[in-house]
């Protein structure tokens, strides 16, 4: 049996041939649902944009709705309700019934910190299938200090204990960083004791949010290498228990990450205002024009042929040292956003490639920062960002 | 509650797929798939026959009968090939067991 990540492989993302002038791509197995980008927590690495929707320019309930169908019917068969937080929302539980009716399988992404016993209880009854809860730390005060939000660590302890008496498999999602990778081992028995499925070791990818906010997180190369032995020692002791799935910062790393699948290859979102997205940052390369759902199209018409996605599909985009590289269908020059943010264009080697002329330079730069004294956080709000006070709060 | 996470398949256990795994048809692809927290398996045909004999009711010594008679093959070499599939689904964590029969 093979046993298949979201993203998938592309055995099973391809569809039948479709006719798109465009190159054939199937619908993808998952979809990412960013349905609100209001959230109580303000952490520093937050993967929305740094312009984030207002509630205003939300899809309705309706709206969302037909999304879910249409999703359904072109052959989608898991959604990510993500946001922001997913719980703002009023209309939450409507909107998984209706996932579920439409034979969706619905994850719930969540910070935790807005749900009830009750409200989790309606989810489940709902349909809801698996259940993944962020978590900042190990204890109250660094985790409520990073997320910006006092309190909130130990609601989630509670949150994700009414999971498992739910029933419901729960995954904790551990965003890891320099000032707070120390707590890894005590991460992974975290996870043990709230009796989880998985774990994900997600160490920051540094981009939006995460960027303004590098020099306070970038961790050491020594801290690295320990997460990752701690990591593979965790597996191997855990087997059958606890599943752990890692994220490294590519910075480190000589080769870049095949992000996303590639580019249009297996992976789309739909962000709050309904623009449909090849990634969840994908909005911070300027120049593109996404296309919405509140527009003409269909979403498969969209997915297939839309100029946004045509744009980075394949490697008939590629330049120099990507064009002629060996590894080119292999990781497809790594991530666009991330190529766009650190050298303004899109279309260069992602600089996380050490054959990228910049990788050197970067490399560096954020040795230099993980070494450097920066502590404090740029919070994430809709403001654009407030720089955390001198006493940390 | 479901049972313990990590189960050991053997000739009398009575396996079923948690709530959390669905075994579906895609119609889009035209494939049988399981669907599980951010994974979908693959199941083939074989694991997917075993896993709609796997009703709770069932054992394994008994599920392992009906393939034998079915395909005219050897019982203990269709008994371990089934053990060994759930067993490996049990370790990914998509396979729970029925402990007590309400009957």
């Amino acid at each position: 049996m093979s046993d298949v990540t979201i993203p998938p492989s592309d055995s099973l993302a391809v569809l039948e041939k479709q006719r798109s002038t465009a190159e054939t791509f199937g619908i993808p197995l998952a979809v990412l649902l960013e349905i609100t980008h209001r959230c109580p927590l303000q952490c520093p690495y937050c993967s929305n944009p740094v312009e984030l929707d207002r509630s205003g320019k939300e899809l309705t309930t309706d709206e969302w709705k037909k999304v879910l169908s249409e999703l359904a019917e072109i052959g989608v068969l898991q959604v990510h309700f993500s946001g922001g937080e997913p719980t703002a929302r009023k209309d939450l539980v409507e909107l998984v019934k209706h996932a579920s009716d439409a034979g969706l399988y619905t994850n719930l992404i969540t910070s935790a910190v807005l749900l009830t016993r009750e409200k989790l209880s309606d989810l489940a009854d709902a349909g809801l299938c698996h259940v993944q809860i962020s978590f900042q730390g190990i204890e109250e005060g660094l985790a409520d200090r990073v997320a910006g939000y006092k309190g909130g660590h130990r609601k989630k302890l509670d949150v994700a204990k009414w999971t498992r008496e739910l029933d419901l498999p729960l995954t904790v999602n551990a965003v890891m960083h320099r000032q707070n990778l120390h707590q890894l081992p005590e991460v992974i028995q975290m996870a043990l004791d709230l009796d989880a499925d998985r774990l994900e070791v997600a160490n920051v990818q540094y981009y939006g949010w995460a960027l303004k906010n590098r020099a306070a997180l970038m961790p050491t190369v020594a801290q690295l290498e320990e997460c990752t032995a701690i990591v593979e020692e965790a597996r191997e002791r855990l087997k059958g228990r606890l599943t752990i799935d890692y994220v490294v910062p590519d910075y480190y790393a000589l080769r870049p990450k095949k992000c996303m699948g590639g580019w249009g290859r297996q992976f789309f979102n739909i962000s709050p205002a309904g623009k449909v997205l090849p990634c969840h940052a994908a909005e911070s390369i300027t120049g593109l024009d996404f296309e919405s759902v509140r527009s003409n199209h269909s979403i498969a018409w969209i997915w297939q042929n839309s100029e946004a996605f045509n744009r980075y599909r394949g490697t008939g985009w590629m330049k120099e040292p990507c064009r002629t590289c060996e590894f080119r269908e292999i990781d497809f020059g790594g991530c666009r956003c991330q190529a766009f943010a650190l050298t303004g264009d899109a279309a260069n080697t992602d600089p996380a490639c050490a054959l990228s002329p910049l990788h050197e330079t970067i490399f560096k730069q954020a040795e230099a920062e993980a070494e450097g004294e920066t502590s404090r956080f740029v919070y994430r709000n809709f403001a654009g960002g407030t720089l955390e006070s001198e006493n940390g709060t | 509650m479901a049972g313990p996470r990590h189960i050991s398949v053997s000739e009398a256990s009575r396996p079923v797929l948690p709530r959390h795994a669905k075994l579906k048809y895609d119609e889009t692809r035209k494939v049988w798939v399981i669907l599980a927290p951010e994974r979908v398996l693959a199941p083939d045909e074989i694991a997917v026959e075993v896993l709609q004999l796997c009703n709770g009711e069932r054992n394994i010594g008994e599920v392992a009968d009906q393939l034998a008679a079915k395909y005219a093959a050897p019982r203990e070499a269709i008994l371990a090939d089934v053990i060994a599939m759930l067993q490996d689904l049990a370790d990914k964590g998509f396979l729970t067991e029925i402990r007590e029969k309400t009957s």
